[in-house]
């Protein structure tokens, strides 16, 4: 009926599974193991962000805090040569980041504090627990959703298509061992947003499918409904990638790891829309009988 | 008629377009620096006089400035270099003396016809105007335990007044808890305690000592002291906040026992920690004869020895000055004058009467944290902050006749005077606080963030409006101005809702531009299928539009379910990213569906056309 390219996306959802498999299992052991770097938001202490006009020396700033009595300060560049931020344990009731900020000044070159962070134990705390609580909250309250709007099968397909992608993107910052921080949970609930989007498209596809096409093949109207549906999720994706590597390159440093969650969250969800939630659905042995009952949704349209 | 809107879906659509330029227009005026001028006190009279001096002294400075407007009660100079804005503050603090508060400002430039409609531009959050960030914590038990100290003490009263004997008294985990000769006299503290104490509920529980009395601080009691801690503490904030002389602060309870304090454009933070970290009280206490009562350390030792004996129980507390002044007396030494209310100048009265002759000492109570290191059972080394209390004696002197509502203190040194008047003057604090979290972000880092946020929209943007253009081109133009609208629909909103804007929030906004023309991705797409499936021109956008619409809807609804989570789970920042993204599939809604379809419609629709553009 048409000239569209049917692409059998799903005659390779075994070795996608293998993929997935290998993808998760190196994730969870990695967060097992290794775990995950984290920022000063979560695990609580000072950071100092100074700015130099001329290169800064990193060796001799840690020196130079050493020799003024600081425990054990972590120098390092941020962002560019000039900028360097140090982090310290200690209260801010004791005067750390002004400390730091005298001894630096007494130096030989001229330096500008451009941001001083003190997070109390206390709060990280809070904040890991309410931050893998908000995690599960949005994935029940996203499974709730879509069983309602569509049918169990699909929810348990974007819910797991969700895991997947949040468990891949947090693997990612474990094994590259890059800092996690409000910013990336925020970047890691976007993505939980984004492949959602991306799995409501193809999971609508496959329903208008599976009630137009009758005489076909769970695969073959799958198959069939990714297809249709390749263009846009591509076309989606590369808009996204591109602002987002607009954010990389030049949002600055506060935004960078922000901006890798979502490129790898991007990634991993438009993998995971055509080929985890649709294979999740085939496992669960979605069939047409599934979507018999009618939804009024397709009908109600307000549009002219 | 196909793909015909009637009118007033073009009106609707051209109303919005309109209300999207007017609200997002105020933005488009960067605010001038501005020194915002006030009294000390609410009497004081900023009057054309005061202008003029402010503005010779500017003058002799050689700063820029405009002409500079006062109401009365404060005043406001424009400057043309924000370079020297600081050093603008210096030179009228220093000319004008420490009797006006002088702050920084940035004054809004909106024009009055946007003003007079409720315009007003995106407030910055501090990461993008710089300044600090406190999130104190106020401790609660601490609070409670001072109540329960005066309770014990009037608890004794009332039973010696009533000549009902006890062996003793004593608080123990948060419970007071009497013992007593034999059980008539418990039964008679019983009643007294609940006709004229209310507050305290006395205990009864299986197996207790018959001997024994425990009473508890009802569940009313206890959150209504909680409560007002809280807020006594917010109100004493908010005081400390005005004597630095910030623009726009901002202090406000968070959850149950916490408080956020916000000074954009505070540059001195060494100052602001002072001020407000400083959690100090005064205390007034008669010293004790014999053997009972406290000893403590003098917090400059001077002739009279290394420490005191003082009475456990309070004439009265730094809540009871209502206003304190540091000068010099005759002999050049600092010294506080201090005013009290009229119930604590009855008490001060009360207590010297039959006092004179005994000395009055002065204790200062300063609440502190210290860090303490343990390790946890993961072996990992974690630090608690453990708050403590520093109580010394500032002055100790005889009382030479009785005392009323004025008095001064004397004995400090002349910058622990001056701090000292300031926080009684500003309050004290019903319960210690520490911070818990701190952000400072320099004034420079913040103009970096803008200008770093500004240039990734724009970029983001462009390659974007580039992408769309080549894919899709004639409907490409369709969708980018879609796009376009929905940027100044996104900022009118967060201007007209007087949202925050953070950096986080600018990532979204990029985040929105980029995921908004999903919309008319899904749309195009489907109308190119249904060309390609040879449905009529008119039918495929039709049905393009139609079929589109139901995905967009599930797809969007549960993005906006995140996005509300994350709102309701997150913290500043976080919740900034939330705002801007949810705002931003809401307009973009509006704009990809209604707005293209609009567009479309006016172009192509109703028309004879062969091929279609996409």
């Amino acid at each position: 009926m048409t000239d569209l390219k049917v692409y059998n996306f799903m005659g390779l959802r075994k070795i996608a599974a293998i993929f997935s498999a290998l993808l998760l299992i190196a994730s969870v052991a990695s967060l097992s193991t290794k775990g995950l770097v984290l920022g000063l938001d979560f695990s609580g202490g000072t950071q100092i962000e100074v700015g130099y006009e001329q290169p800064a020396d990193v060796g001799a700033i840690r020196q130079q805090l050493e020799i003024a009595g600081f425990e054990g300060p972590v120098v390092i560049q941020y962002g560019s040569e000039t900028d360097v931020l140090i982090r310290l344990q200690g209260a801010p009731e004791q005067g750390l980041s002004e400390k730091v900020y005298a001894v630096l000044e007494d130096g030989s070159e001229a330096v500008e504090l451009r941001r001083v962070d003190f997070v109390g134990p206390q709060i990280g705390e809070e904040l890991r627990e309410d931050g893998g609580l908000g995690m599960l909250t949005a994935l029940a309250v996203v499974m709730l959703y879509v069983a309602i709007r569509f049918q169990l099968k699909f929810s348990i397909g974007a819910v797991l298509a969700l895991a997947h992608d949040v468990v891949i993107t947090l693997g990612f910052f474990s094994i590259v061992g890059l800092e996690f921080d409000l910013t990336v949970l925020a970047a890691i609930l976007a993505v939980v947003g984004y492949s959602l989007n991306d799995t409501i498209v193809v999971s609508d596809r496959i329903r208008e499918n599976f009630r137009k096409i009758r005489k076909a093949t769970p695969v073959e109207v799958i198959n069939e409904s990714l297809s249709q549906t390749l263009w846009r999720t591509i076309n989606t994706s590369v808009t996204t990638m591109l602002v987002l590597l607009a954010l990389y390159f030049i949002g600055g440093e506060l935004i960078h790891n922000f901006a890798v969650a979502l490129m790898v969250g991007v990634g991993i969800g438009t993998y995971s829309s055509i080929y985890v939630a649709a294979t999740v659905m085939l496992a669960l042995r979605v069939d047409r009988e599934d979507l018999l009952e009618p939804v009024e949704g397709e009908l109600v349209d307000d549009l002219p | 008629m196909p793909n015909k809107f009637p009118l007033w879906k073009n009106i609707t659509i051209l109303l919005v377009v309109t209300f999207g330029f007017v609200f997002a227009a105020p933005n488009l005026y960067p605010p001038d620096p501005a020194i915002q001028l006030s009294g000390q006190s609410g009497a004081m009279q900023i009057d054309a006089a005061v202008l003029e001096k402010v503005e010779q002294a500017l003058d002799e400075a050689g700063i820029a400035h405009f002409a500079g407007e006062s109401d009365g009660e404060a005043l406001l100079v424009r400057l043309k270099d924000i370079k020297r804005q600081l050093r603008a503050k210096e030179v009228i603090q220093a000319t004008m003396g420490g009797d006006y508060i002088v702050a920084l400002n940035l004054a809004p430039t909106t024009p009055s016809w946007l003003s007079d409609m409720g315009g007003q531009p995106m407030k910055l959050g501090l990461d993008l105007s710089g300044g600090v960030h406190f999130l104190l914590e106020v401790d609660l038990d601490s609070a409670l335990t001072t109540r329960l100290e005066s309770d014990l003490e009037d608890v004794k009263t009332a039973l010696r007044e009533e000549r009902i004997r006890y062996r003793s008294f004593e608080l123990s985990n948060g419970l007071i808890v009497g013992q007593f000769r034999d059980e008539a006299e418990v039964a008679r503290a019983k009643t007294l305690i609940r006709t004229n104490l209310r507050d305290l509920q006395p205990q009864s529980q299986p197996g207790q000592n018959p001997l024994s009395l425990v009473l508890k601080l009802s569940e009313l009691a206890s959150r209504e002291i909680e409560d007002n801690a809280i807020k006594q503490n917010l109100t004493s904030l908010r005081n400390r906040v005005n004597e630095l002389g910030v623009s726009e602060p901002l202090v406000s309870r968070q959850g149950k026992n916490r408080i956020v304090v916000e000074l954009p454009g505070v540059q001195d933070t060494a100052e602001a920690k002072r001020i407000i970290g400083k959690t100090a009280n005064l205390e007034f206490r008669l010293e004790a004869s014999g053997r009972v009562g406290e000893v403590f350390d003098f917090r400059n030792p001077s002739g009279q020895g290394p420490d005191a004996r003082l009475e456990s129980k309070a004439v009265i507390t730094g809540e009871n000055v209502t206003d304190a002044r540091a000068s010099f007396d005759e002999n050049g030494r600092p010294q506080v004058n201090i005013t009290l209310d009229a119930k604590g100048g009855w008490q001060m009265g009360y207590a010297t009467r039959d006092n004179i002759g005994r000395r009055l000492g002065v204790l200062f109570i300063e609440f502190k944290t210290r860090l303490e290191k343990s390790i946890d059972d993961n072996g990992e080394l974690v630090l608690t902050p453990v708050p403590f209390v520093e109580e010394s004696i500032i002055s100790l002197a005889t009382v030479q006749a009785q005392l009323g509502k004025q008095f001064r203190i004397t004995g400090l040194e002349q910058r622990e005077s001056s701090e000292l008047a300031l926080l009684l003057r500003a309050g004290a604090l019903a319960a210690p606080m520490y911070i818990v979290e701190e952000r400072t972000i320099g004034p420079s880092l913040g103009a970096d963030n803008i200008k770093l946020g500004v240039k990734s929209v724009t970029v983001g943007m462009a390659l974007v409006l580039l992408f769309m253009l080549v894919v899709y081109r004639g409907f490409g133009v369709f969708a980018n101005i879609a796009l376009a609208m929905n940027l100044v629909l996104l900022v009118a909103f967060m201007s007209l809702l007087g949202a925050t804007l953070t950096l986080p929030g600018i990532a979204g906004i990029v985040l929105t531009v980029g995921m908004a023309v999903d919309a008319n991705v899904l749309i195009f797409s489907r109308i190119r299928e249904e060309l390609a499936a040879g449905a009529s021109i008119q039918g495929s956008i039709s049905a393009g539009y139609d079929r589109a619409f139901v995905s967009i809807l599930d797809a969007n609804i549960t993005t906006l379910i995140v996005a509300l989570i994350l709102f309701l789970i997150g913290s500043g920042p976080v919740q900034g990213f939330a705002v801007t993204l949810s705002i931003g599939i809401l307009t973009s809604m509006f704009t990809s569906i209604v707005m293209t379809r609009g567009l479309v419609n006016l172009v192509v629709g109703g028309r004879k056309i062969k091929t279609l553009w996409i």
